[in-house]
């Protein structure tokens, strides 16, 4: 391979964007160096094992994988502005929805939500971190390292362009020749096992963690949508590993599973995909759901309505999710019975979707309603993403999807579930749990602009689409010709994108807004909340999270304690919490090395990152570091401070 | 935490025989399917009805050694069980009955 193949340099966007990012990276380093925080950067944040620290790096990771996803976006869209645009060619433009599509569901609304989850949920059951500490860390690098090596493919190398369905026979050797279709199999692959593992992580903690008193049918229904999703991620992740392994299998060392040749099923990589895919869209938005219930409860003033109709219509899905994924491909031609069927069960998931729409209605209705940052964006949720269920419902019929199915209206359907599902509850979520992250609140003022200018944007962006996909236009084309007719809507489709755009923009500022400006939390209940998170002596629960681990008599377990305003001398006892350490980051480096070296057929580099990774675990058998206590000196001193104020 | 200190008082320092005997087991069942893959020269039919044997073996083995299926009590267990057999069967059954119908079996 020659420098000019491994260094993208014909192309003058990427050669752009590769120096830019060249700068940005010389420029950290030299902030870094310069204020002499490399030491601080490792011991308080690289080697870290605190959940709400590892939730805010996911959560950072994900906005900066939003602007990428995002820019990506708008070239898409000004690509297709106009007829027979020149502005990207047609592999550039696979380049980019493929990136597209990958970052923004698996690198973007995956950390986010599992961010928030980080953030939130140790908190919000009353434990003092996760129940595996160094796992969780393990996660966040396997996961960060993976995204990395997936992202720098667009300037070493080349970037995959098969789609983020990588359907085969497309995605193989002979159609996608290079390491662009690599990226994406190793990429996910690290990236996976960090997500496989926070599962695991998260079912164990919420099964086994939570504060006394807390029973099932007491938990926050965000820790439920949780604990949900964690069981959907562990019995679809391997899917997805398996998958992915095989296809790496077939391009690598030449088996043959799905190709055309010798024997391959080139479609059983569909079918395992969509094995995957579709309990994956539930995995991005049962935790939103989670946070807008527990969103709309705080700003009603009122409990939840139906309790355990969510908890089972979420029972429910989790089943159904399993059951429906054939809808993906109907036009396959599996025949009349198998099309059937999963046009029955594809409908059927619609069914506890919509008891809990009603649910959140009923819970504002006779509330005490204020509206918010964070509840704006859920009653926008409501609004929108009815929309995209009931045309989800439109395409689940399997005779009608034939016509639907590569338009622009399935396009208009799942973002219109993504967006206004997935990503308003991140952004609501984020406003909401913001002040516990870092102290104070994002600006009110800024964060209403900035979600009507986005929700106005996303609408001029997508409703056009879903008429653009009934005349006809299909997805996933580079170019157009004015006599097909499509100019005009798609001009106003790009119209939105940018208000979205600045949408984002005016989201980042909020961010360096509010740090600079805004009043700073006084107590940790910032919100006048209900769960358990929001009890926290300080606004930034200490490390240990609680000095006294709470009790809980019933659902909405502080807003009790609250109502009934005991306050007793507590006595603290020492507190047991684990050590950091380092190991996370250099294992998970490792594994980049090696699928770095796997993506080039470097064997090499392959194995010795390999062998590195292995002495890693293998160092981490031999450890006996059981973790610290905190002291009650110690404790009693930080939370004097806060008692003080 | 109270939690894994519980945990860890329950740790014994015996040498993990099950897990070592479980895992050297499940390599060598491995390695027989790729023996009896590559270099048997049984006929194909032959040679899948003995990787499923072996397949289901290995399952076995594992829930044995390393999943504690012999713990009953909770009824957490029990379901997790049947949701995994639930989502093993599905994928399965579901693979085979969707890649062999209709045009797609062509
Ligand atoms: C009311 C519930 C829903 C129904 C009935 C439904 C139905 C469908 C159907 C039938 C398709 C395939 C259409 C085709 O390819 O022609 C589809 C595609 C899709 N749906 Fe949904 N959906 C629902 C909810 C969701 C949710 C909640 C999400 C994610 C948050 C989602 C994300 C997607 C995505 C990403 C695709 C397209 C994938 C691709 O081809 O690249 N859907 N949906
Ligand atoms: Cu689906």
């Amino acid at each position: 391979m020659k420098w000019d193949q491994f260094f993208i340099t014909d192309e003058p966007l990427i050669v752009g964007a590769g120096i830019s990012i060249l700068l940005t990276g010389l420029g950290i380093i030299f902030v870094l160096t310069y204020l002499k925080k490399w030491k601080w950067l490792w011991n308080e944040w690289l080697t870290t094992v605190d959940h709400k620290k590892i939730g805010i790096m996911y959560i950072l990771f994900a906005i900066l994988m939003l602007f990428r996803g995002g820019v990506d976006a708008l070239m898409m869209r000004t690509q297709l502005a106009v007829p027979n645009a020149h502005f990207l060619d047609a592999q550039h433009y696979n380049e980019i929805f493929t990136t597209h599509g990958t970052i923004m569901i698996l690198f973007m609304a995956m950390p986010f939500l599992i961010g928030l989850i980080n953030v939130v949920i140790p908190l919000q059951i009353g434990a003092r971190d996760v129940a595996y500490p160094y796992l969780n860390a393990v996660s966040f690098w396997t996961f960060f390292f993976g995204a990395c090596l997936f992202n720098i493919s667009f300037v070493i190398g080349g970037s995959p362009s098969a789609g983020w369905t990588s359907y085969m026979p497309l995605a193989g050797n002979e159609l996608s020749p290079g390491p662009g279709q690599n990226y994406y199999l190793l990429g996910l692959q690290i990236s996976g096992i960090g997500t496989l593992l926070t599962g695991i992580n998260f079912l164990v903690t919420i099964l086994k963690m939570r504060a006394k008193g807390m029973t099932l049918l007491r938990m926050p229904m965000f820790t439920w949508s949780t604990l949900i999703t964690c069981v959907i991620i562990i019995f679809a992740f391997p899917i997805l590993t398996v998958a992915l392994a095989l296809m790496t299998f077939d391009r690598l060392f030449g088996s043959h599973f799905f190709t055309l040749a010798s024997g391959g099923m080139d479609m059983l990589w569909a079918n395992l995909f969509w094995l995957w895919g579709h309990p994956e869209v539930y995995i991005v938005i049962l935790p939103a759901f989670g946070m807008f219930s527990e969103i709309i409860s705080t700003f009603s003033r009122k409990t939840l309505f139906g309790y355990k109709a969510m908890v089972y219509s979420m029972l429910v899905i989790a089943g159904l999710s399993f059951v429906v994924w054939v809808h993906h491909f109907f036009t396959m031609g599996s025949g009349a019975a198998v099309n059937s069927f999963f046009s029955i069960t594809t409908m059927a998931i619609g069914i506890p979707t919509g008891v809990k729409i009603f649910n959140w209605l009923f819970t504002m209705y006779k509330g005490k309603i204020s509206v918010t940052t964070p509840m704006l964006w859920s009653l926008g949720f409501i609004v929108n993403f009815v929309i995209g269920g009931v045309t989800g419902v439109m395409l689940a019929m399997g005779a009608a999807d034939y016509q639907y199915h590569n338009t622009y209206f399935l396009i208009s359907h799942f973002h219109y579930v993504l967006i206004a599902g997935t990503v308003f509850g991140c952004f609501a979520g984020l406003h909401f749990w913001y002040p516990k992250m870092v102290g104070y609140k994002l600006n009110e003022r800024i964060g209403k602009w900035c979600f009507w200018i986005f929700t106005i944007g996303f609408n001029i962006c997508f409703f056009p689409m879903y008429i653009l996909g009934l005349d006809g236009m299909p997805r996933r084309i580079y170019t157009y010709n004015a006599s097909d007719g499509w100019t005009e809507l798609n001009i106003v489709a790009t119209i939105g994108a940018f208000m979205m755009g600045i949408g984002f923009i005016l989201l980042v500022y909020n961010v360096y807004y509010s740090f600079r400006y805004a009043k700073r939390e006084q107590t940790g209940d910032a919100w006048d909340g209900r769960t358990l998170e929001w009890s926290t002596t300080s606004a930034i629960p200490p490390h240990y999270n609680f000095a006294k681990i709470p009790e809980v008599t019933g659902l909405d377990g502080f807003w009790r304690s609250k109502q009934e305003k005991e306050t007793e001398n507590v006595e603290y006892k020492p507190i047991h919490m684990p050590s950091y350490s380092g190991r996370p980051f250099v294992m998970s480096a490792f594994l980049f090395i090696s699928g770095f070296g796997l993506v080039f057929e470097w064997w090499a580099i392959a194995i010795l990152g390999a062998i590195g990774t292995l002495i890693c675990m293998v160092l981490r058998s031999f450890d006996y570091d059981d973790g610290y206590y905190v002291n009650v000196e110690e404790i009693q001193k930080t939370e004097s401070v806060y008692k003080e104020v | 935490m109270d939690n894994q200190k519980q945990n860890s008082s329950l740790v014994d320092n015996r040498f993990p025989w099950k897990h070592f005997v479980g895992y050297l087991l499940s390599v060598v069942l491995t390695l027989m399917a790729l023996w009896i893959t590559f270099s048997s020269g049984f006929s194909l039919s032959i040679i899948f009805a003995i990787i499923i044997v072996l397949a289901i073996l290995q399952a076995v083995l594992q829930l044995l050694m390393f999943m504690h299926i012999t713990e009953r009590n909770s009824k957490i267990q029990t379901g997790t069980m049947l949701y995994a057999a639930f989502i093993a069967i599905t994928i399965v059954a579901g693979s085979i009955w969707v890649m062999s119908a209709g045009h797609a079996a062509h």
